[in-house]
């Protein structure tokens, strides 16, 4: 732990106020770092000039004797679904890429989309002071759990590179785990923060729906879609959360609802939180080695000073069928938008109509996921099926809501495993989107219900004959607007599971 | 649940994609499985319950009708595949 780019970010920021560090030399030794580590494929465009430009101009700040934010020279990385003006944006999809020379869509995102805007979530962390050193690799427009949907190639887990850094956000994840940023931004539309930051053994936070902007952020779910922060640790998730919260003009879902003091409540005591387990997350499916590792903490809470009470969310198992209803239904209208008229890629062979450039720009543009969801949405939305479907999803998720609903009226917070199972191989589930989308069972039903959710590392799934140790994530829920709660839960775990500091994935 | 090779033809041109041969037979079974999975929602009695479309909006507010900056013609057009006259150029799509 005696790199600089291994301390919390805090920490870093000091360093870089107090002058013990320049913002140009932490920003040189992330940018080495990840040069080293490029095989774990966690970029698809690292901002090396614009990451030492915005570093140099911190240190100029700081010799004028101006008063730097509370991010100043930090390293952070942005997920690629975020808008930059300064560098491409491509969803890691082929359609949001030009054509190259030989007239096909681009095959890396260096050829990506420029927007004209920074989403607000990133022109805020620019003004508090960050140096954005990239856009992390992705499932394509954010669909899938395990980093293969990416058009450019998955992403590798630093625990073990065989395996999933989780999706979709697995970049962020990844990029954090190895230290290739000190923190980064995913979106999270059914468990996209929260399982990945579980499989890479880092914190991984979604906000209640509303509490983050998402103008600049390339809709998927628009119900459902919510920005939040990675890092090692509570402490500096809870920084960089009060840095991009709060109400947008931009946005008119942005809730008009005070920024908690998230950083203060890190380290509060947690004694008479009363914590609620639902029995439905720990049955059939669910790995022993996360179950005890997830009791284990629950436990520890309790001795803590935190009461423990069963509550029942009977409609948990219900969460997979609604989510892909709903989240495909309103990822066909959104995905409307990629049509090459106005960006990206555009196949359109001699004298075609408007209706075949259309057909073979989407169809050679998204991959097959997205395609699949596309069709999927188009379907439950379609004359005959809409009831059936559509509106069936749309009454079960009020079902899903108000499980949670009543929950709350007895616990504080939830306490559940995040993901079913520690990171899986890569092609353990490629061919089986079902498969697939069942990883996703524990973090569905926060997001159709709109809640504050949390993942953090709370131990280690012990090695097995094929398995190295792989890091478990415990997953805290809370009402709306109630960040702060998981925030102070959090931090208990860390101290209680992890007294010398979070586990670091071999070098 | 079954779906017909007619019934994802004839979804694909709805999301306006113009789906390979090969594609089509994979989506075909694809989707009739996750349709199958997702008719398991047939059991839950919904008959008086209200449907969720957002959830914890708070407000939603209209803003002042007053002009602010937006985008200049050239940034508009910028990431266009073909522009023409200061406008996103397409093929023809009505008969002469």
């Amino acid at each position: 732990m005696s790199d600089v780019l291994d301390l919390p970010i805090a920490e870093q920021a000091d360093r870089v106020a107090r002058g013990e560090i320049s913002a140009v030399a932490l920003t040189e030794r992330v940018l080495a770092r990840i040069e080293a580590k490029s095989k774990l494929h966690a970029f698809l465009h690292v901002a090396r000039e614009a990451a030492l430009a915005s570093a140099n101009a911190i240190d100029q700040r700081r010799a004028r004797g101006e008063k730097l934010g509370p991010l100043a020279g930090v390293p952070i990385a942005i997920k690629d679904a975020l808008c930059t003006v300064d560098a491409p944006t491509t969803c890691a999809s082929k359609i949001l890429t030009r054509r190259n020379a030989e007239g096909t869509a681009g095959s890396t995102a260096e050829h990506g989309w420029r927007p004209q805007y920074d989403a607000t979530v990133v022109a805020r962390l620019r003004a508090a002071g960050a140096v954005l050193v990239g856009k992390t690799n992705m499932d394509e427009f954010a669909m899938g759990s395990s980093g293969e949907n990416s058009a450019f190639g998955p992403m590798r887990n630093p625990w073990d590179q065989s395996r999933t850094a989780g999706g979709s956000s697995g970049g962020s994840a990844a990029a954090v785990s190895a230290g290739l940023a000190a923190g980064s931004l995913g979106s999270d539309t059914g468990g996209s923060i929260r399982q990945p930051a579980a499989l890479c053994g880092i914190v991984g936070v979604k906000p209640t729906y509303g509490r983050v902007s998402r103008y600049g952020l390339v809709a998927f779910a628009s119900s459902l879609d919510q920005v939040g922060p990675f890092a090692r640790d509570a402490r500096s998730a809870a920084r960089i959360l009060e840095v991009i919260a709060g109400v947008d003009p931009h946005d008119s879902t942005s809730a008009n609802v005070p920024v908690g003091a998230y950083e203060a409540a890190c380290g509060k005591p947690v004694k008479g939180l009363r914590i609620g387990v639902p029995e439905e997350y720990f049955g059939e499916g669910l790995d022993p080695r996360v179950a005890a590792s997830v009791r284990a903490a629950i436990s520890a809470l309790e001795k803590d000073g935190c009461s423990v009470h069963p509550v029942a969310l009977p409609h948990t198992r219900h969460g997979i069928a609604t989510y892909y209803i709903v989240a495909t239904a309103e990822a066909s209208s959104n995905l409307a938008r990629f049509d090459g008229v106005r960006f990206g890629l555009r196949i359109e062979p001699a004298r075609s109509d408007l209706q075949t450039m259309y057909g073979k720009t989407r169809n050679s543009g998204f991959g097959p996921e997205v395609k699949r969801r596309i069709l999927l949405g188009t379907y439950v939305l379609s004359s005959g099926y809409y009831d059936a479907y559509y509106r069936k999803a749309q009454k079960a998720r009020t079902l899903i809501k108000q499980d949670f609903d009543r929950a709350f009226e007895h616990v504080d917070a939830i306490a559940a495993p995040t993901s079913p199972t520690p990171a899986f191989k890569l092609g353990d589930k490629a061919d089986d989107p079902l498969a697939m989308y069942l990883a996703d069972i524990f973090t569905l039903p926060a997001s159709l219900a709109g809640i504050a959710g949390l993942s953090v590392p709370c131990g280690m799934a012990p090695a097995t004959g094929s398995e190295p140790p792989l890091p478990v994530g415990l997953q805290l829920l809370a009402p709306a607007f109630q960040e702060e709660r998981l925030f102070t839960l959090a931090s208990a775990v860390e101290r209680l599971t992890a007294p010398n500091g979070p586990a670091l994935p071999p070098s | 649940m079954a779906i017909t090779r007619e019934t994802v033809l004839h979804v694909a041109k709805l999301a306006r994609l113009e789906l390979e041969d090969a594609e089509i037979d994979r989506m075909q079974k694809d989707l009739g499985n996750i349709l199958e999975y997702v008719n398991s929602l047939a059991e839950l009695d919904t008959a008086s319950v209200a449907e969720t479309t957002q959830v914890a909006v708070v407000g939603a507010p209209l803003r002042a009708d007053e002009a602010e900056p937006c985008l200049s013609n050239e940034a508009a057009l910028s990431g266009a595949p073909r522009s023409n006259n200061g406008g996103f150029a397409v093929p023809a799509f009505v008969e002469e």
